[in-house]
């Protein structure tokens, strides 16, 4: 697998209709790191991401994938080594089966026949959707047909993978098997980036945290430190998981790392 | 006299295969004024038990439904369901999908309208009913150009309009960031506590649920397999949460592996752990 580096430098966003999103944006991202993207709805973090893989164009500043320049080169292009699986699966699926959902991108970037065929019952199997290849995606219930979403874009073996609000609506059962796919990418040596209001998951599955707040990128640390940060903490109305501001009010473990899971905390007892 | 009274309600939709049960001998009371929060996996039959008490299932949505239902003194399947939109107001997971008109009043004046309402009725009502989620100054806007938070509490103002003693909700916060989280479950509690109005709710949030909440029901596989409140219900599920698809607060799980440091009284509230905690 090729090693990409994503760099933004300076880089600011603004709409065709005026509005700033994202405003002088400085960071790197290495192969291999598990970042999550946080803030509310409206503080750029979307139009920030979507920089990534070139959905979105810099107005300011530029955004290199490796060594491609996002300025000037396409998005099929950029989409070999950055994958961006959509919040909502609707927005992304389109085939009449499974099967050509998933075979869609492969086919896009070159391979063949029995090339893909061998693939798509690789990542089939991996997702535990084999059983549903011949099925219409909108005949599964939504959480399957996000798993879908998810699988396809990871069949075309992006170097970077990019999930926006992957546990959106989904149940215990679901978030855990997106936690786990998140583990295997990990493991993978690949590049993972949340986007996410899910806290638990923020804390638990990734080791930094952007957090965006009015179109600025405000802090750039490990989830421990975020949740003992109060000041980012009430300027950007994030909400601790349970666990952690527990420990906090109760003073368990240190005051400058939050405690982030429940296994944590027992282990700040002993 | 309880508000809703339900014995032993199956519920097969069309096309299931023999013995498959979206519902299987479902028997609950709920009293007027109780927050129920109804738990479980997807396809565990929160959907149906929501649609069942306002009447959408069999009415709208086929199926055969064997044992008793009902709901504030009616029986969902034999009344129409704008007829028993009076009594119960339901909000879904999407709110997009209930929006259709220009402005926000006009939206909240649908249903009165299509009831044959008279327009002073109308106008107070729906005063009345923005004025109850906060969106009182909203009248002009569009629909689709306000917040998710403020869509899903407008789908509230509009089945408050019709003054129900009911209000059903089936996973209002599934799609919303966490301030339009905030929102909609403080206007439910609202809702709850001031006008007192029986909200049932299908929720994953359990941290909400276990302050809110009177009483839980559990369902696996169209069964009820738990109820209670939520002290009594959630450190029983600590050890099965894989099993059933739920999960318990985190200060539930973490009491439930040192019960002594809180006196082996197992908390489901942040508020409670704190004050339980013995370091």
């Amino acid at each position: 697998m090729s090693e990409t580096t994503i760099k933004c430098n300076n880089l600011g966003h603004v709409y065709p209709n005026g509005v700033e999103a994202v405003k002088s944006v400085n960071v790197s991202i290495s192969q291999g790191e598990v970042i999550s993207v946080v803030g509310q709805n409206g503080s750029g973090k979307t139009t920030l991401v979507k920089h990534f893989n070139g959905l979105l164009k810099p107005t300011s500043g530029n955004v290199m994938v490796g060594d491609l320049d996002t300025l000037e080169n396409s998005v099929g292009l950029l989409a070999r080594s950055v994958g961006y699986v959509f919040q909502n699966p609707n927005h992304q699926i389109f085939a009449a089966s499974v099967k050509e959902e998933l075979s869609f991108g492969l086919k896009n970037i070159g391979l063949e026949g029995d090339e893909i065929e061998k693939k798509v019952n690789e990542v089939a199997e991996d997702f535990s959707l084999t059983q549903y290849l011949d099925l219409n995606p909108y005949r599964l219930g939504f959480s399957l047909r996000k798993t879908v979403g998810m699988a396809s874009i990871i069949a075309m073996e992006p170097s970077v993978i990019i999930l926006d609000e992957p546990t959106t609506g989904q149940d215990f059962l679901g978030v855990k098997a997106i936690r786990d796919s998140i583990h295997k990418l990990s493991d993978q040596g690949k590049t993972v980036i949340v986007v996410s209001h899910d806290m638990p998951l923020v804390a638990e599955e990734t080791n930094r945290v952007l957090v965006m707040c009015d179109t600025e990128l405000i802090f750039d640390d490990s989830p421990e430190k975020l949740f003992a940060n109060k000041e980012v903490l009430s300027k950007t109305n994030l909400l601790p998981p349970q666990i952690s501001s527990f420990s906090t009010q109760v003073k368990l473990g240190n005051t400058n790392d939050a405690i982030l899971s429940v296994e944590d905390a027992l282990g700040a007892l002993k | 006299m309880s508000d809703i009274k339900i014995q032993n309600l199956t519920v097969q939709y069309l096309g299931m295969d023999e013995g498959e049960k979206a519902l299987d001998d479902v028997s609950i009371d709920i009293k007027q004024g109780e927050f129920v929060a109804i738990l479980g996996a997807h396809g565990a039959g929160k959907t149906t038990l929501c649609l069942s008490i306002n009447g959408i299932v069999p009415n709208m949505i086929a199926a055969d439904m064997y044992g008793n239902i009902e709901v504030a003194g009616q029986v969902p399947p034999k009344i129409p369901v704008r007829e028993l939109a009076t009594k119960v107001g339901s909000v879904f997971d999407n709110p997009e999908f209930q929006m259709s008109q220009l402005t926000v009043f006009e939206e909240v004046a649908l249903g009165l309208q299509n009831l044959g309402v008279d327009k002073e009725t109308i106008e107070k009502n729906i005063s009345g009913a923005l004025e109850m989620v906060g969106l009182k100054g909203f009248e002009e806007r569009s629909p689709f150009e306000i917040s998710g938070g403020q869509q899903q509490r407008l789908a509230m103002a509009s089945a408050l309009s019709m003054k129900p003693e009911i209000l059903v909700l089936d996973e209002p916060t599934s799609n919303l960031d966490p301030i339009g989280k905030e929102e909609v479950f403080t206007v439910t509690r609202k809702i709850n506590q001031e006008e007192g109005l029986t909200v049932v709710i299908a929720e994953h949030e359990v941290e909400v649920i276990a302050e809110f909440a009177d009483t839980i029901i559990l369902l696996e596989e169209g069964k009820i397999s738990k109820a209670g409140t939520p002290q009594e219900v959630f450190p029983e599920l600590v050890d099965i949460q894989r099993d059933i698809g739920v999960r318990v607060p985190q200060v539930t799980e973490f009491a439930s592996k040192v019960p002594k440091k809180f006196g082996n009284s197992i908390p489901v509230t942040l508020g409670e752990a704190i004050e339980g905690f013995k370091k």
